[in-house]
């Protein structure tokens, strides 16, 4: 028990004195991996920020019912009523024709091109907000709005919301195939590193066979090479995805304010980040596992 | 009882060669026996059937009671840990010194590295290498690295010691010198099976003789 200790932290020490020795050979494979992890793993980052926006947006399903320009009291009393009285609708306001104007009349540039207007053009609305953000009952209650007597005009105003989230399912397929693929060129990597390492400690390693190493022993420091390749380019990724992120941030601050938004690119929190060292170790040490089977039978000597 | 014995062994390679036949003998405990023939009769593969480098395809061949033809992939190393094996074109590793060159063996069982150092400056102090613990390997003459083979072969005191054309690519002087080693190992007590194809060496020493000719035992 001692002993397989002892091994245990010789084998860590062994690895990492090697890393030290090939500096430049270490960044490089380390940093290939690090690209190749960054790439799904920015991807998930900006999907993981956009599925927060389309999710605040589309917690708050709304229908705009616009009326016909003639419709009189009585019927928006009546439209009112149908409108209150149908399924699924969570709540109701009025947007009168005159408040509209006013509405629109604040803002900037819009009061000189009003004072133009001989009469209003805004017809009388009702801003609908749904019980739920079911995509399906906004169809049916538009559908079913659009019928009425004295409606001009249903906008479903989630409907860009959910080609939003449309996009974004797309996204999520892409990053997950993305994730797939470069998890096998991570495996690969490691693979090849590892084989070789095994090439250049072929001597060492017969020799430890022919002393009475056993398979294990021979092993052992080529599943933490894998594992340690694949937690460095795990590292990476996440720095390399930082870096971006901030990049991007500095770009987006302008944009965001142009829409009155202080929205930001937020950075994966710690349980997800460890995932990923995790998962990326874990590849690595696949990776090794792979390459020490097919490669140590040729030299272990029964 | 033996401490080796081999019975009715063959040994046939892919391809069809037939490195030996019908192999039988008997190594006592603490027994020094030379192994002779030309080259190519089979001297080789005979001590690599005893570490398991190599599998018999019949017969058995017995190591401290222990069936090697029939062992269990698992079980080999902690069979070579109590061999010695001094191998032909055997490396050693260059990129560490002589001292921890002779350390491997231990490190690889799992030694505590105070007991293990010491061990390992006894196993240079009897090849006469303690000096030079500190040297690489490749500053070593010819001699001196077959020393320092024999050094790390001998260092966890294993009970049987094999050993394959030790002097081969040696003088007249060293190579008896070598063999000296062979016999001082021999009289504390551990078996020695040496295979040379140098008659001189043999001729002097008054031990069992084993002769090959074309794999089977004369």
């Amino acid at each position: 028990m001692r002993a397989w200790l002892q091994h245990h932290r010789l084998s860590l020490a062994q690895t990492i004195s090697r890393f030290a020795r090939s500096p430049f050979a270490t960044f490089l494979n380390v940093l290939v991996i690090g690209v190749a992890v960054s790439l799904p793993l920015g991807g998930y980052a900006v999907l993981g920020n956009l599925e927060s926006f389309s999710r605040k947006v589309s917690t708050e399903p709304q229908l705009s019912v616009f009326l016909v320009g003639n419709a009189v009291k009585n019927d928006v009393a009546a439209i009112e009523a149908r409108l209150k009285g149908a399924d699924g609708v969570r709540a109701l306001r009025f947007v009168g024709r005159d408040a509209a104007l006013a509405e629109l009349k604040r803002t900037p540039g819009m009061a000189a091109v009003i004072d133009t207007l001989q009469s209003n053009p805004l017809p009388d609305a009702f801003v609908v907000t749904l019980a739920a953000g079911d995509p399906e009952l906004a169809d049916r209650l538009e559908r079913q709005f659009k019928s009425l007597p004295k409606v001009a005009h249903v906008q479903a105003d989630s409907a860009w919301a959910r080609r939003l989230d449309s996009l974004l399912h797309l996204g999520r397929t892409t990053v997950a195939l993305l994730g797939t693929l470069l998890g096998v060129a991570l495996v690969a990597v490691t693979f090849n590193t590892i084989r070789l390492q095994i090439l250049t400690q072929h001597d060492e390693i017969e020799i430890c066979r022919l002393i009475g190493a056993t398979r294990a022993y021979v092993r052992r420091p080529f599943f933490y090479l894998g594992s340690l390749l694949g937690l460095f380019g795990g590292c990476a990724a996440l720095a390399i995805v930082i870096v971006a992120l901030a990049v991007l941030n500095r770009d987006l601050e302008p944009l965001a304010a142009l829409y009155g938004s202080d929205f930001r690119l937020r950075f994966l929190d710690p349980a997800e980040s460890a995932a990923i060292l995790a998962c990326s170790a874990i590849l690595g040490w696949i990776g090794a596992y792979l390459s020490v089977s097919k490669h140590l039978r040729e030299i272990e000597l029964g | 009882m033996a401490i080796l014995s081999f019975s009715h062994v063959r040994k046939r390679y892919p391809g069809g060669f037939e490195a030996l036949k019908e192999i039988s003998f008997a190594v006592e405990p603490g027994e020094m026996v030379f192994l002779t023939g030309h080259s190519g009769a089979g001297k080789t593969t005979l001590l690599k059937l005893i570490a398991a480098i190599e599998r018999a395809n019949g017969g058995t061949v017995l190591v401290n009671g222990q069936n090697v033809s029939a062992m269990r992939p698992a079980a080999i190393p902690f069979l070579r840990r109590n061999l010695g094996l001094v191998f032909q074109g055997q490396k050693l590793l260059y990129d560490r010194s002589v001292f921890d060159n002779v350390m491997l063996p231990l490190v690889v069982t799992g030694y505590p590295y105070r007991e293990a150092a010491r061990r390992a400056r006894a196993a240079l102090d009897k090849v006469g290498l303690l000096e030079r613990e500190k040297a690489n390997p490749v500053t070593l003459s010819g001699g001196e690295q077959q020393r320092l083979c024999i050094a790390r072969a001998v260092v966890n005191r294993p009970g049987i010691l094999l050993a394959d054309e030790p002097t081969a690519s040696l003088d007249a002087a060293y190579a008896d010198e070598i063999m000296e080693m062979f016999s001082a190992f021999n009289q504390v007590g551990v078996t020695v099976l040496v295979a040379t194809h140098d008659q001189q060496l043999i001729g002097k020493r008054h031990k069992r003789v084993l002769t090959l000719d074309h794999g089977r035992l004369l």
